[in-house]
């Protein structure tokens, strides 16, 4: 089974990497672009039956610092 | 006074910690992150600057878990000092030893070049070598050193006097120009600029020796 984390900084955290792909939109003669947030999707090939708790885990300790980011699961 | 400095894959200021520090009068040894525990009578522990893990995931994540914060981790509970410089800060707050977070600069760039500090506290063994509100300078060189933290918990640091030292013209977008903090205790510093790259003159800059010598001797006194 395959989990997919999206991981993306919180509301509030400025994001300077989406502020630079704003500005590059912008440039290339896109139009109406009013924000751009980058984030980060995190693969996981798991084990059958692991829990949606143990993938909460493994955001909490590891792959979201929820300092700054917030991240959610899906389940493929 | 025994100090230690953890060497994480990617770490790359060890050995300019480990000088610094032995010139400050310490002994220092070299820990392994699969290490598992600190040498007996450990004073300091200095987390160094570098990329460590190559900085992959988040700057600092990865050694946050590795096998040797655990020990560091009590080490910090009982009492220790700890040091955690540019990779050995954004390590100190992933481990959640600090709080905030280091940010992306604001302007993207790494950025390599003296910055001038002024120091907000002298309320902890790092900083009591200055006056307050010095002015000094030290090498920053790094490409996440842009400090997050939600307003009140900058506002806990600024009323429990745990800002080390500020910046005195912002390069990263630092919220209130913090360059480093102090843990509720004052016994852990994580900072971004390099006092290990201004510590003898060949450096050209001495401003940070100042802190290694007056950190080994009060650690001695105390």
């Amino acid at each position: 089974m395959k989990a997919r984390v999206h991981v993306m900084l919180k509301d509030g955290v400025l994001d300077p990497q989406g502020e630079a792909i704003r500005h590059a939109l912008g440039a290339l003669g896109f139009s109406g672009v009013d924000g751009v947030r980058q984030g980060k999707v995190i693969e996981l090939d798991l084990s059958d039956g692991t829990s949606d708790d143990e993938i909460a885990r493994m955001c909490e300790t590891l792959l979201a610092n929820t300092v700054i980011e917030s991240y959610r699961i899906e389940r493929l | 006074m025994k100090a230690v400095v953890t060497v994480f894959p990617g770490s790359n200021c060890d050995r300019d910690m480990k000088v610094a520090l032995e010139r400050a009068g310490c002994s220092v040894t070299m820990v392994w992150h699969k290490d598992t525990a600190l040498p007996e009578g450990t004073d300091l522990v200095a987390v160094p600057g570098g990329f460590s893990f190559g900085d992959y995931l988040r700057c600092g994540a990865i050694a946050a878990n590795a096998p040797i914060l655990a020990p560091l981790r009590a080490h910090a509970e009982r009492g220790g000092y700890v040091l955690g410089v540019c990779n050995g800060f954004q390590v100190l707050t992933e481990a959640g030893l600090l709080p905030g977070a280091l940010l992306r600069n604001a302007g993207l760039k790494y950025i390599c070049r003296t910055v001038g500090l002024s120091i907000s506290t002298t309320n902890s063994v790092f900083t009591s070598a200055y006056e307050q509100d010095a002015r000094i300078a030290l090498p920053i060189a790094h490409h996440d050193g842009n400090y997050f933290a939600d307003e009140a918990t900058l506002d806990r640091l600024e009323g429990e006097g745990r800002v080390a030292m500020r910046y005195t013209d912002n390069p990263n977008g630092s919220a209130r120009d913090i360059a480093g903090i102090l843990s509720e205790n004052a016994r852990v510093l994580g900072m971004m600029p390099h006092p290990e790259r201004a510590a003898e003159s060949a450096h050209g800059n001495e401003d940070g020796a100042r802190l290694f010598a007056h950190l080994t001797e009060a650690v001695l006194r105390a």
